[in-house]
């Protein structure tokens, strides 16, 4: 195998394309960002299919409770909810398939795709992201960035061994052209906004 | 099998979201059950009859108008998408510069993306080619004992006849995108690269389904079979012992890779059993996370009119106690840096926008080109592949430049069609038919008085067109069209009437 | 206007492709006439056959060299060279390559112009008062007219739009435009396209003639006949009652 590399790398030294072809710079391409960002993010998310919780000034949790609307088991990743099933460190990423909703929160959000970020921090068990069969989110306003170039300055990256954005719940359209939500992951995805 | 109906997919309220990033922005629902037609018809090696499949494709018209609205649709939506961004040309111009920066160093990135990848626990394989991946990776699979893989879309693992070798090897795989596992079932290849099953009718899929997974087969609502497929999926999620996924793109300098799916199927394939395999195509690199957005903003807005696909996931090392392998693939990629005209094919990031725009493609299907690669794209990478077998392809478009001008990547499609017909040619890889009339049109018209002897003289009598124009004695152009009138003379004899004289006089 | 610029007098070289010679003398008639409207010297070279598309679209470069050489030597003697057709000058301008790239050639390649940019560009025209067509048109452009020459803005790139031929023909008096649902689909003529694939070629034809009868045109219009030729050939097999037209024709002042 190291046979292979060699050999691919050595043809590919000497078929390189000809010139000098500098790395671009890329600009952040914020300079139009407004500010309002939770405003923006809740458009993008809802057009991915996303929905927003109404906050609940008296008790910031009844909003989760209310979205729970079928039976079922809650896992909680979150220290302000507490779940029907405890995630330890034994839990494997199949003991998530029976659950309904999963609490979780989002490292950051994206305003100009309604996208959330989670990594293994948030979710403690990777599947938690999209074995449930719905996902309510917290997202703390003030950790909204305006577009995916500003996202990808945060420092998850370098951090986390596996970070998804989730734009809205799972989605088809492969049968002419038919929208479905749920085709393998989240059916429903709602965010509430939660410093 | 009855499927259990969660109310989401009762939802009255569901056509309202047909603005929604993936989705058709229209109902498009066919009326009548019509057979499917089937793709190009394979024999061996010899060069492939796209025109014969399209033809039949055409003849199926509710598929056929199915097929062009559905396209068309996501076209425009790409096009309201790129209107949205004010930047969209200048990302275009730097997605194409960074992957010509990133191709002429890619050794420094492979090598750059392998030291950080190892360095965070993923362990790099390389093949070079299709054979070497599949034995790469069923090594991996037997070491662990794996019998069940669930896999996410890959191109790579379809140059590589990855599915066919698995199954003589005993190891099952099970898509997992909806649009593939319904052309797996109905073992027929992807007809698209990013809607794998947009040439079938729902009718189509629920004859699948209904043979497969046990479906009624009467009932062909879209909610109703991908909730069959769903539950018909979840236990062999559940119980694989492996998982496979492509990549979109591959950071070099944070040794991670990113795969962008909308139903969340690479996020359960990769996270779900203990071991995830890769495959990833060695052009598939970028430098760094400053360059990844350009990508991701650019790719579903291409592909589907969708600002970002609903996942997109990032993978830089296994997650505790689990195996993550990733194998980087040839299979022809270094041996297409070195052609002069035909690199830049590297640049694709497979976003299929050259497809949903390509009026060829719309109306012939994608199974009709008998590749892996079907549409614009697959005219110039699939003669790098096998010349022989696929030298009809590069005539499979009128090169109207549409897919250059959609392209992320800026890849000038429609000029590399030109030259791939310049280079068949030049290599003797023509039909005899063209090469005999292009001869004979060279010669007529290289000399005034052959051309003109050759027009239909006593035109109303002869209404046919001259050879010149139709090179053949098929007369194709009649079939479905009109010959146009031909006039008492033509303009050459008008002018020699009229003007000649008079100029010739001016001079003097 | 480049005439009075210079004190003499352009000398205009008129290519008229194939297509126009044989089955639309009255677009070379038009042409010609409304070029020497602008008071220019237009010449036809009688010799002239074809600029070679037929076997470079197909590939077959080195059957092209005869004829890409005839055109030089017809053409090379004026400062413009101007043709009713966008894929022509696009032959000549971008991909007349089989032959030795000499002075004569490059200046050939240069110099050729498609009529619609030249009067818009080159001649910079205002105003075409003897013109008047009181119609509802469908104008049409040719795929190597709209995204290799850029006659007009194309759907496809996020560019401030224009339309050279929709600004020539907003002069005409009692023109009224019909828009079609996809403008910038290719019609499927595609040059030898249409004949070695014959079933896309006429199914597009087919769409593209539907979009023109639902936008309620009563003509057709374009800077390419070839295209039109096809659609034309399309619309009388279905049966359809559109007229088709060749923009020159209207520039120049025909009323129907």
């Amino acid at each position: 195998m190291s046979g292979s590399r060699d050999a691919i790398l050595g043809a590919i030294r000497k078929n390189h394309i000809q010139g000098e072809r500098p790395r671009p710079a890329v600009p952040l391409f914020d300079q139009a960002a407004p500010a309002d960002l939770k405003a923006l993010f809740q458009k993008s998310l809802e057009r991915m299919g996303g929905k927003i919780l109404i906050p609940d000034a008296t008790d910031p949790m009844a909003p989760v409770r209310q979205a729970f609307v079928k039976p079922g088991p809650v896992v909680s990743c979150v220290p302000e909810f507490e779940g029907d099933m405890k995630i330890t460190p034994q839990t494997k990423p199949t003991d998530i398939a029976p659950v309904e909703y999963a609490v979780l929160r989002a490292a950051f959000g994206v305003a100009e795709t309604g996208s959330l970020c989670f990594t293994e921090k948030q979710l403690h068990v990777n599947t938690t992201g999209f074995l449930p069969q719905h996902l309510i989110v917290l997202l703390d306003p003030a950790q909204i960035v305006y577009n995916l170039h500003n996202a990808y300055q945060r420092p998850e990256w370098l951090q986390a061994h596996y970070a998804v954005f989730q734009s809205g719940p799972s989605a088809t359209a492969d049968i002419e052209g038919v929208l479905v939500h749920g085709a393998q992951g989240v059916r429903s995805l709602s965010v509430l906004f939660q410093p | 099998m009855t499927a259990e109906l969660h109310e989401e997919l009762t939802d009255p309220h569901a056509g309202e979201q047909l603005d929604h990033g993936a989705a058709s922005s229209r109902p498009l629902k066919s009326r009548i059950s019509e057979p499917q037609p089937r793709g190009a018809k394979i024999r061996g090696n010899r060069p492939v009859d796209q025109s014969e499949a399209a033809n039949r494709f055409m003849a199926a018209t509710e598929h056929e108008a199915m097929h062009d609205a559905r396209l068309w649709d996501l076209r425009q939506k790409r096009d309201k998408e790129m209107h949205g961004i004010e930047e969209w040309e200048e990302l275009r111009n730097l997605a194409s510069g960074i992957k010509e920066h990133t191709l002429s160093k890619l050794d420094y990135y492979l090598e750059l993306f392998e030291k950080n990848a190892t360095a965070n626990g993923i362990k790099v394989h390389w093949a070079k080619d299709g054979a070497e991946h599949n034995a790469i990776v069923l090594e991996i699979l037997r070491s662990k004992g794996v019998e069940l893989l669930i896999k996410s879309k890959s191109m790579l693992t379809e140059e590589c006849g990855f599915r066919e070798f698995m199954a003589k090897n005993n190891v099952e795989v099970i898509e997992t995108d909806l649009g593939e596992r319904i052309q797996q079932l109905d073992d027929e290849a992807p007809s698209h690269v990013v809607v794998p099953a947009v040439h079938k009718l729902r009718t189509d899929v629920a004859s699948v389904f209904a043979k497969t997974i046990g479906s009624d087969p009467d009932n062909a609502d879209a909610h109703y079979l991908t909730e069959c497929q769903r539950e018909a999926t979840r236990p062999l999620i559940l119980s694989a012992q492996a998982g496979m996924t492509g990549g979109n793109f591959v950071v070099a300098e944070t040794g991670t890779f990113v795969v962008c799916t909308n139903e969340g199927n690479a996020d359960l394939s990769a996270n779900t059993p203990p071991l995830h395999i890769a495959s990833i195509g060695i052009e598939k690199l970028i430098p760094g996370l400053n360059e990844l957005p350009v990508f991701i903003r650019l790719l579903s807005r291409s592909a589907l009119g969708s600002p970002i696909t609903q996942y997109t996931s990032h993978f830089r090392g296994p997650r505790e106690g689990g195996e993550m392998h990733v194998v980087l693939v040839d299979n022809g990629r270094s041996e297409r840096l070195g052609m002069e005209k035909f690199w830049p094919g590297l640049k694709c990031i497979r976003c299929g926008a050259c497809m949903n725009t390509c009026p060829v493609f719309r109306r012939s299907g994608g199974l009709s080109y008998g590749a892996t690669y079907a549409g614009p794209i697959g005219l110039i990478i699939d003669p790098t592949f096998n010349v022989h077998k696929y030298r009809n392809l590069p005539y499979s478009s009128t090169m109207n430049g549409s897919c250059t001008n959609v392209c992320p990547v800026k890849i000038n499609i429609h000029e590399q069609i030109a030259d791939w017909r310049k280079t068949l040619a030049g290599e003797g890889e023509i039909s005899p038919v063209k090469k005999v009339m292009m001869k004979a049109a060279g010669e007529v018209l290289a000399s005034p008085v052959v051309y003109r002897a050759s027009l239909p003289l006593g035109r109303s009598a002869l209404r046919h067109l001259p050879h010149f124009m139709l090179y053949n004695k098929l007369n194709t152009w009649g079939r479905k069209r009109d010959i146009p009138e031909t006039p008492k003379q033509t303009f050459n004899e008008w002018y020699r009437r009229n003007r000649k004289s008079q100029s010739e006089g001016e001079k003097s | 206007m480049l005439v009075e610029d210079k004190g003499i007098p352009m000398k205009v070289g008129l290519f008229v492709p194939c297509y126009v010679d044989m089955f639309h003398p009255e677009t070379g008639i038009a042409t010609l006439e409304l070029l020497e409207r602008f008071g220019l010297s237009v010449e036809y070279p009688v010799d002239q056959t074809c600029c070679g598309q037929p076997m470079t679209n197909t590939g077959c470069e080195r059957e092209a060299a005869k004829t890409e050489e005839l055109f030089v030597r017809n053409f090379g003697k004026y400062d413009y060279i101007v043709t009713p057709s966008g894929s022509c000058t696009n032959q000549v301008r971008n991909n007349m390559t089989a032959i030795e790239q000499t002075e004569a050639v490059k200046h050939v390649r240069s110099r050729t112009y498609e009529l619609v940019e030249f009067l818009h560009d080159v001649l910079k025209v205002d105003a075409f008062p003897w013109a008047e067509f009181p119609h509802r048109v469908a104008l049409h452009n040719n795929c190597n007219t709209l995204r290799n020459l850029r006659i007009a803005s194309m759907s496809e790139r996020r560019e401030e739009p224009f339309s050279k031929p929709k600004a020539l023909l907003g002069m005409v008096k009692g023109i009224e435009f019909a828009d079609l649902t996809r403008p910038d689909e290719c019609c499927g003529f595609g040059g030898t396209f249409s004949v070695f694939e014959e079933g896309v070629s006429a199914k597009m034809g087919q769409d593209k003639v539907t979009d023109q009868l639902k936008s309620g045109a009563e003509y057709v219009t374009s800077s390419d006949s070839s295209c039109m030729m096809h659609q034309e050939g399309c619309a009388r097999r279905m049966g359809v009652n559109l007229k088709y037209i060749h923009i020159a024709q209207i520039l120049n002042g025909a009323r129907a």
